[in-house]
């Protein structure tokens, strides 16, 4: 990323500078951002357009499951699905990632071996992230030697919230590190979580994006799912927009995980619209955005079962997770 | 509302100068800026203080969906007549979108209600016949009208339709005494064989009886536990959108009975080839044989239970018929001793 260093080499000089960034970034106009994402979500998608996005959206899953209860057999049985989301029509494309727990990689890797799908892991003390830094850097380091192709990391959202900036940015930076693999196989991806439920304002929002593109995510990613606000159309409309610019300031395109509380087509569709609008076809790949969600899925192939044989489904024609 | 004393004067616009004329808006805005109604108005003679014409106002029928009462989703109406021709109302005229979205929330209420006891959906039941019996008044006249009957018949009818709703409730905890069994069996155990709701269940309600007819057919459905999907008569279906009214106001869980009205054979379809309904009452499509074939076909796609339509009157009295239709077995095979 020569162009990022150009473009923002002292920003992260010191915890100062990097405050005097931040709070220097424009303020977020609410009811301009909920107006837009409201007046995009009304959007009508049908027929060959719906296949698409529906075809596009299954794509994007991350499968995932975060459970205290998790069970090797359970993550297999996902896996499965993840590979054939629909035994009755073999056109339903895969899943874009499995996510789990990173003691769960192992049994990921093995049940999804030859195929492209990647298996994600969340780390460093997910979901509170409240663990030393270096029993966050083992878990991610953990989960990295395991095989896991992606790390959804959470940030210090105490730290965040009290303004010490630089130390979240950093341990972005030390995790990130931890996700590489030196013997030249691909790096793990990293996908950062803020957790926007709890970032509290539009503005935290919008710095916490740009603090985890400059500390070089690879994805920012909206909540974990475990607290009671989590992807919300503006605050996603809103991180989309901050990779846009941050694209344009640095030619690095970061991807956008809007995760927890989408569980209807109609709500994935509504969030493919906006991104379309904001960052353009070029964002509409599972490599630059994905869905974090588990019943998501199961209303997808509903959906497409209802578009390929005209007559509605119901829950009995997919699988309980 | 407010044009209407307007129209009167169309002639002559009210000029800005001019002093508006009684009870027009003006008039009125005044009164709410002073603060004075026109009963102390000194100069108003009393006569026509008292004499204002009441302007009715007018019900707007809407779906039961879910508990809630919304309009159609395609935002559609029609216009719905007595016997005579003349307009009655305008009802929601609901789209396959509206039938579906009335699946979801019977699929929704399915756990609650057929989870509950026997013993406790007979009371809510009951409780069902009470307030059909509270507005026994506003359903004499809604089937009167709908069915061109005289007013007396009319009542007699509602009263039939409210016993018939007290019978099927006394049904609810006593239909596994009939239809279900202890098994004898070669070997040691208990075999027991109870009757299981199936699900949600659509149900075409029948043209010709527009409360009667619908209690008849709705009732021993929802009296075992299952939910119901109801199209209500397509030329009357004033009293079973009013049954919505009636069943909201009764502990009845939002989503046990959805009430649509709209043309029948638009709705029946999207219904019985829906893959989330386990079984349909085709009384409503027996005047048009054509479309009943065509229905159970379409039904026979996930194996749906289907009520044939036949020759029924409803005035008569009523059986189990309909309420073992929409019932599954399950057998229990239980150790003995030890």
């Amino acid at each position: 990323m020569p162009q990022t260093a150009s473009a923002f080499a002292d920003v992260a000089a010191s915890d100062a500078a990097l405050r005097r960034f931040l709070h220097g970034l424009p303020g977020v106009d609410a009811v301009g951002l909920q107006a837009r994402a409201a007046a995009l979500a009304t959007r009508s998608i049908k027929t060959t357009a719906k296949a698409y996005a529906i075809d596009l959206a299954i794509s994007m899953v991350d499968l995932t499951t975060l459970e205290g209860a998790d069970t090797a057999g359970k993550v297999r049985s996902l896996c499965a699905k993840g590979r054939v989301p629909d035994p009755a029509d073999r056109s339903t494309p895969r899943v874009a990632a499995v996510c789990v727990y990173p003691d769960m990689v192992p049994v990921a890797r093995q049940a999804l071996a030859g195929t492209e799908i990647k298996v994600a892991s969340v780390a460093t003390a997910f979901p509170s992230g409240r663990a030393a830094l270096p029993v966050r850097l083992a878990d991610t380091r953990d989960a990295v030697a395991a095989g896991a192709d992606e790390i959804d990391m959470v940030i210090d959202r105490g730290a965040f919230l009290s303004g010490r900036y630089l130390q979240v940015h950093d341990e972005i930076r030390a995790v990130k590190a931890e996700c590489a693999r030196p013997g030249g196989e691909p790096d793990a991806h990293l996908k950062v979580i803020f957790e926007n439920g709890e970032l509290a304002t539009y503005d935290n929002i919008r710095r916490a994006s740009w603090l985890a593109m400059l500390a070089g995510a690879d994805f920012i990613k909206t909540s974990t799912g475990k607290v009671a606000v989590n992807a919300t159309l503006p605050g996603t409309l809103l991180m989309l927009e901050a990779v846009r610019d941050f694209h344009a300031a640095t030619g690095t395109r970061v991807g956008v995980k809007p995760a927890g509380g989408i569980r209807t087509t109609k709500d994935a569709i509504r969030y493919l619209v906006l991104v379309n609008e904001t960052l353009g076809a070029d964002w509409l790949s599972p490599d630059r955005f994905r869905f974090g969600a588990s019943s998501l899925l199961n209303d997808l192939l509903m959906q497409r079962q209802k578009l390929s044989s005209g007559r509605y489904s119901g829950p009995d024609y997919v699988t309980v997770d | 509302m407010s044009g209407k004393p307007q129209k009167a004067q169309k002639p002559q616009k009210p000029q800005k100068s001019q002093k508006p004329p009684k009870g027009s808006t003006q008039d009125r805005h005044d009164e709410q800026q002073t603060g004075r109604t026109g009963q102390d108005r000194p100069d108003r003679p009393r006569e026509e203080r008292t004499t204002a014409v009441r302007l009715n106002v007018f019900r707007t029928y809407k779906l039961f969906i879910g508990g809630a009462f919304p309009r159609s989703e395609s935002g559609r109406v029609y216009q719905v007549t007595d016997t005579a021709g003349d307009w009655l109302a305008n009802a929601p005229r609901a789209s396959r979108k509206d039938a579906r979205d009335a699946v979801v929330a019977a699929r929704k209420a399915f756990p609650r209600w057929s989870g509950a006891t026997a013993y406790n959906r007979g009371q809510i039941l009951y409780r069902v016949a009470e307030m059909l019996q509270g507005r026994r008044e506003q359903f004499a006249a809604e089937v009167a009208a709908a069915e061109g009957l005289p007013p007396g018949t009319a009542a007699a009818r509602v009263d039939a339709a409210v016993d018939r709703w007290v019978w099927y409730a006394g049904w609810s905890d006593k239909v596994a005494q009939i239809a279900g069994a202890a098994n004898p069996v070669a070997g040691p155990y208990f075999n027991l064989s109870t009757p299981e709701p199936t699900g949600v269940v659509a149900v075409l309600a029948p043209p010709e009886s527009s409360l009667l007819g619908l209690v008849s057919v709705l009732a021993p459905v929802i009296a075992t536990g299952n939910t119901a999907v109801v199209v209500a008569a397509e030329p009357a279906p004033l009293p079973a959108l009013s049954l919505g009214e009636v069943l909201a106001t009764s502990d009845v869980p939002g989503g046990v009975v959805n009430v649509l009205s709209g043309r029948t054979a638009e709705l029946a379809g999207p219904l019985a080839a829906h893959q989330d309904v386990n079984a349909i009452d085709l009384t409503g499509a027996g005047p048009d044989p054509a479309l009943a074939r065509e229905l159970e076909k379409a039904a026979a796609e996930n194996l749906k239970r289907v009520f044939r339509p036949r020759a029924e009157d409803w005035t008569a009295g009523q059986s189990t018929d309909r309420l073992l239709a929409f019932l599954e077995t399950k057998t229990v095979w239980h150790p003995m001793g030890v």
